[in-house]
């Protein structure tokens, strides 16, 4: 019997799967059914100082290898959100809050306001890849996610966790920026920036034109980016990008993940896609002859 | 994957001074009270009820917004983005059947008035509007059933609210199921009232929406979404439910007042 419990930076899970960010965790009541559901540990919805609409629709395409999208970081602001993380954990969850915003201080604001809510940990949402002036440039500069992840650090005393961009030259640079910056892990990737032309309309599909790409199309390159990263910094990783199955999971974990995000595939597997993986990382762990989740960390490095 | 599917408009008949239809063919199913994401180039996607399930599908939308307005200045030729169709089905579980509808909610259970009365079972319509003019689809509701016809200025038929009306009905007549779909008020008073005299109730709910597929959350009421666990629920469902007839969730996903 494999045992599926794992750990990041001291926050205990009892599986490896948690719920990607963006992906049913704008409230509560959506949030602890995932975690009911099987999940690991739930990630916020990526929440700011205020509220904020959002773009309008079309936000989302789905694609023959993936999901579009660009809603535009919609949240209810961080003070609204305690209600939602209240009933999360209310359902049990073990929840992630997930925070963005203009600046380094508004980033730590926020944290720091989220981490009153008893999250477990912070994840930085430094990535965006469709909403200007919010995540899109510090994605792009190693020593602003430095000093993002510093500024934020100072201010909260749960882990941090900085979710990168995959939109880089070498996404390995950033995480040993964010490592230098006091990071307590590394969150790798986010969504790719894309676009969709709908050719009968002579237009691009999302109304925000750019939109960010999830699933399997995007896997290959989330291994990649974990399997760099692993070899350049010494805190833990969360894999995430396009994973649907317990085999595609293990992909991430050999690579040196210790934990996996889960999102798109909800699509195409419903919400038992959480236990399902799981079951199918443990039957595949075993016939390897692992015992459990650590052992396999990383071992395509050897 | 569904994929969406750009379709030129057949036709448009203004039902109402309010509400228009928009008839057009598009390679996909479709069964009653289900929805499709109707994307109205340059302006919006939004969640639209097929009012025709046909081989030429129709749409009929309530004129309530900028996009709304948009489409309202479309003529036959122009297109649509569609993709669905989205949502459960309203479920036939009696031989008598009341239909209570308001103002634009009809068009989400003409379909399933028709597809009742075509199963045999006997389909009696409580459709109400603010007056005369905005009744809709009555004659489609006839054509499959008795109608009672409710208006808020007694321009027509009973002078009052539809819940009133399905109430006078509901008391002098057996009915074993009730299904509605209207302002959320309204419905949860129908619902109220089935549940007293213990008929089985199914009310389509309506929520802002951005994906309609179940991922975004945008559309949470407690903690279901109305794209995929809806837009239709049972009266029991709605019994346990914090939020219908109370709350909503703004476009930031803010808990705000229905």
């Amino acid at each position: 019997m494999v045992d599926l419990r794992t750990e990041i930076a001291g926050v205990a899970l009892r599986n490896p799967t948690m719920l990607a960010s963006g992906f049913l965790d704008e409230t509560g009541g959506s949030m602890g059914r995932v975690y009911q559901a099987g999940a690991g540990a739930v990630v916020t919805k990526s929440v700011g100082p205020q509220p904020r609409e959002g773009y309008p629709n079309p936000t989302i395409v789905e694609l023959d290898a993936g999901l579009l999208n660009a809603v535009g970081l919609p949240n209810p602001g961080v003070i609204e959100y305690e209600h939602e993380v209240k009933r999360a954990h209310a359902a049990g969850a073990v929840v992630i809050g997930s925070v963005f915003g203009k600046d380094a201080e508004e980033y730590a604001a926020v944290a720091a306001k989220m981490s009153t809510y008893g999250v477990k940990a912070i994840e930085l949402n430094l990535s965006c890849p469709h909403a200007k002036g919010l995540g899109t440039e510090i994605a792009q500069d190693a020593s602003a996610v430095r000093d993002f992840t510093r500024t934020v650090k100072d201010v909260v005393d749960v882990p941090v966790f900085p979710k990168l961009s995959p939109n880089v030259q070498d996404i390995a640079t950033f995480a040993i920026a964010a490592e230098e910056g006091g990071a307590d892990g590394i969150v790798a990737i986010n969504t790719l920036k894309a676009m969709a032309i709908t050719p009968e309309l002579k237009m691009p599909s999302l109304a925000n034109k750019y939109g960010g790409l999830s699933g399997p199309a995007i896997r290959s390159i989330g291994v990649r980016a974990v399997y760099d990263i692993c070899d350049k910094v010494h805190i833990p990783v969360i894999g995430v990008g396009g994973i649907g199955s317990g085999r595609d999971a293990l992909e991430y974990i050999m690579a040196g993940a210790c934990a996996v995000q889960i999102g798109t595939a909800i699509l195409s597997r419903g919400l038992g896609v959480f236990n399902e993986i799981s079951k199918e990382m443990a039957f595949l762990l075993e016939e390897a002859g692992f015992h459990s989740v650590p052992e396999a960390i990383g071992v395509a490095h050897a | 994957m569904p994929r969406i599917q750009v379709v030129p408009l057949l036709e448009i008949v203004r039902e109402t001074p309010t509400t228009m239809t928009y008839r057009f063919r598009a390679d996909l199913g479709g069964q009653p009270g289900q929805f499709l994401m109707v994307w109205i180039p340059r302006y919006d996607e939004l969640p639209m009820a097929l009012s025709y399930l046909g081989a030429v599908k129709g749409i009929t939308v309530r004129d309530y917004g900028d996009a709304t307005h948009a489409l309202a200045a479309f003529t036959a030729g122009d297109r649509i983005g569609v993709r669905g169709p989205y949502g459960n089905v309203f479920r036939l579980e009696g031989q008598s059947v009341l239909a209570v509808g308001g103002g634009s909610g009809m068009a989400s259970m003409i379909a399933a008035i028709e597809a009742f009365s075509q199963q045999g079972a006997r389909v009696v319509t409580a459709a109400g509007a603010k007056n005369s003019e905005e009744l809709l689809f009555v004659e489609r509701a006839n054509a499959a059933g008795e109608v009672h016809i409710a208006t808020d200025d007694g321009s027509r038929g009973f002078h009052g609210f539809v819940p009133a009306l399905a109430d006078k009905l509901l008391a002098r007549d057996t009915f074993q199921q009730v299904i509605t779909c209207g302002p959320e008020k309204m419905m949860y008073a129908v619902v109220d009232l089935a549940r007293k005299r213990g008929v089985p109730v199914q009310a389509s709910l309506e929520r802002y929406m951005k994906c309609g597929i179940g991922i975004c959350d945008a559309c949470a009421l407690d903690d279901k979404l109305v794209c995929v666990d809806g837009s239709i629920f049972t009266g029991e469902e709605l019994a346990e439910s914090e939020d219908f007839g109370h709350f909503r969730r703004d476009k930031s996903g803010r808990r705000v007042p229905a």
